[in-house]
């Protein structure tokens, strides 16, 4: 077969059809345009809320409970021994010795650790009172696991031990209360303890629910309000991978006997809607290639049957089913590979324009859509509009070249 | 020398004895309901250097027996030889081959591609025969327009020339690949009495001057007389073969 032969007269058909051939690379285009468009903004959101879940909240959280009721004395030694429904003896809640744990931790830890204590109490300004949680940190380990560090408006975690009792709180509950930066409030919990503390930072989560309702201290100063000394709550961790976070919990989980859930753990609900999210994902952009194809077929199809007549006067000249087949099949990839290219503009074009919309939400930050710019995208909207093209010239040129030349020839005037 | 140089030259085959086509009890039947008989039991012969006329009332299976000559339609019985070959055998792409090299047509309407130039639609069957290069072919299409009186419209495209025009750069295509035999479907059916006969004077030539054999479908009787040989068709079947010594 003479390719350069099939490629020239390929080329002069797209060329000398300027109207028919824009409108098929149009429908093309169209449909590469905004699958593109659909799959950057699915796959950008979901992208995005992991991202969410993943930096907001620790990769793995040790808890200050067991998985399993500890084992009874007559469980270890009787095989045939089990014991359910055992009212467990009161114990004070708390990770023993957490300094230990972390010491012998950071031998094999793929990240950092650090520990907090949490206890729910009432910081008290100027006759007014705000619920708020307040939690315990270490200032020098805690940017590592969290991003608190980069939240700071005023002030430095540092600066907790800058003074007796020091706090931080949330910009916007420090604006609920009227507190400044080196403003004395009081702290006091439900259980009756009670300290006064000055503010020494102010943070911003972006998150309103948190900005109002959080606030910082030592871990010691947590402890004496959550009457817990020596005992801290939970120990925080953030792993170098991510996604290795399930494995690397399960073995801090041996190791310290207390519950240790990952960030997919804690979110596995989450996650699982996932699956259902990305089948409706798929199928909405699948339905977009599949209309796009039927919008390529029909118009590639079109120009196949108008050059029925061509066909058989270049079959009569001596060109084989197969030169003739493959010249339309050429003309309808040129026709799907300018359209997808085309689209790959017009796909990329949409995404930035919807990228720059702002969305404004009483309870976040001035936010944008999030948009994945993957090539994979690309790749699969133009494997889509090729095979639709193949199939578009494929078809036709195959029942015409396979049509006698004598039919076509009596019937053509 | 190249092949464009001398393609305008009678073949060696022109002295040859062996017919360089020939229907051996040739029988066309489309299949149907009721099954339509073309042409049946046609036996001809035609020689090199040869102007027939093939002349016959419609319906009479003019046409179908030159596609059925031309390779371009299958006998439901019988076989077409070119050259003492037999072609019943052959695959769909021999028979395209033979088109290419041996049987150049000319059609009652022009059938050029309307997006090519004259010179392009010429080019086109060379390209597919692959056997010159670029240059040559243009070369040789460029000579057989201006041989037709068609030098300048070498850059023209079908909706730019007229009737008789066009026809001419249809025989000059059927000429494109040095094909020995023409095989021409009502080939000034379409135009006017002077054009008709610019394009018979063509044929005349081919034979006379060329050294082709033209076999030439034509209702018109006096253009037919002109011929040298006239074979008549009724109801699909050949009824008188004139030829000047018979």
């Amino acid at each position: 077969m003479n390719f350069g032969l099939v490629l020239d007269v390929a080329w002069l058909h797209v060329r000398s059809h300027g109207r028919q051939t824009l409108v098929a690379m149009a429908g093309v285009a169209t449909g590469v345009g905004f699958s593109i468009m659909m799959a950057a903004l699915m796959q950008g959101s979901q992208d995005d809320f992991i991202r969410q879940l993943v930096n907001a909240l620790p990769h793995i959280t040790v808890q200050d409970e067991r998985r399993h009721a500890p084992e009874q004395p007559a469980e270890t030694a009787f095989d045939a021994v089990r014991i359910y429904g055992l009212t467990p003896e009161v114990r004070r809640r708390g990770i023993k010795n957490p300094l230990a744990i972390m010491a012998s931790l950071e031998g094999w830890l793929p990240g950092a650790i650090a520990p907090s204590v949490n206890v729910q109490g009432i910081i008290r300004y100027a006759s007014r009172d705000v619920g708020t949680s307040i939690y315990g940190i270490d200032p020098r380990r805690e940017p590592r696991v969290s991003e608190l560090v980069d939240q700071m408006r005023e002030g430095t975690l540092k600066d907790l031990y800058g003074a007796t009792n020091a706090i931080i709180i949330g910009d916007r509950l420090a604006e609920k209360i009227g507190a400044r930066v080196g403003a004395n409030i009081t702290v006091q919990t439900s259980d009756g303890a009670r300290i006064n503390a000055q503010v020494v930072g102010l943070f911003h989560a972006g998150v309103r629910s948190i900005d109002e309702g959080t606030a910082y201290v030592l871990v010691r100063t947590a402890q004496i309000l959550a009457r817990q000394t020596g005992l801290v709550n939970a120990l925080r961790m953030r792993v170098n991978d991510p996604m290795a976070a399930r494995s690397v919990a399960a073995r801090v989980e041996r190791e310290t006997g207390y519950k240790s859930v990952s960030w997919q753990e804690a979110n596995e609900d989450l996650l699982s809607t996932f699956v259902i999210r990305n089948v409706i994902m798929y199928t909405i952009v699948g339905a977009i290639l599949l209309v796009a194809s039927f919008g390529t077929y029909n118009i590639i199809s079109t120009i196949t049957y108008e050059k029925s007549r061509d066909i058989a006067i270049m079959k009569s000249l001596g060109l084989t089913e197969r030169t003739v087949r493959t010249m339309f099949v050429v003309e309808a990839q040129m026709i799907g590979l300018a359209g997808g290219l085309i689209g790959f503009v017009l796909g990329y074009g949409l995404c930035v324009a919807l990228g720059s919309l702002e969305f404004k939400s009483p309870f976040m930050d001035t936010s944008h859509l999030p948009l994945a710019y993957s090539p994979v995208h690309y790749a699969i909207a133009m494997l889509v509009a090729l095979a639709s093209s193949f199939a578009a010239g494929f078809m036709p040129a195959r029942k015409a070249a396979r049509m006698h030349p004598v039919d076509i020839i009596r019937g053509a005037t | 020398m190249t092949k464009g140089d001398t393609a305008l030259a009678p073949r060696p085959e022109a002295a040859a004895k062996v017919p360089l086509i020939e229907a051996i009890g040739v029988t066309r039947i489309l299949p149907g309901i009721v099954p339509t008989t073309l042409v049946h039991d046609i036996d001809l012969q035609v020689g090199h250097n040869e102007f027939v006329a093939v002349t016959g009332p419609s319906g009479s299976g003019k046409s179908s027996l030159l596609y059925l000559l031309g390779l371009l339609d299958l006998p439901t019985k019988g076989e077409v030889r070119i050259r003492g070959k037999s072609t019943a055998h052959m695959t769909e792409e021999e028979r395209a081959q033979t088109r290419l090299t041996d049987l150049g047509f000319v059609f009652q309407f022009h059938f050029l591609l309307p997006e090519f130039t004259a010179l392009d639609n010429i080019v086109l069957p060379m390209r597919a025969l692959g056997r010159l290069t670029r240059p040559q072919m243009r070369k040789r299409a460029a000579d057989l327009l201006d041989s037709l009186g068609l030098a300048e419209h070498r850059h023209k495209r079908p909706d730019q020339l007229s009737g008789g025009q066009r026809q001419r750069v249809a025989v000059a295509r059927a000429l494109a690949n040095d094909a020995p035999l023409i095989l021409a479907d009502e080939p000034t059916g379409s135009l006017d009495s002077k054009s008709s006969e610019q394009v018979f004077q063509i044929l005349r030539d081919l034979v006379d001057d060329r050294g082709k054999t033209v076999v030439a479908v034509t209702h018109d009787l006096d253009l037919a007389a002109r011929m040298d040989r006239r074979v008549h068709l009724m109801d699909g079947g050949i009824v008188s073969d004139e030829s000047p010594g018979g």
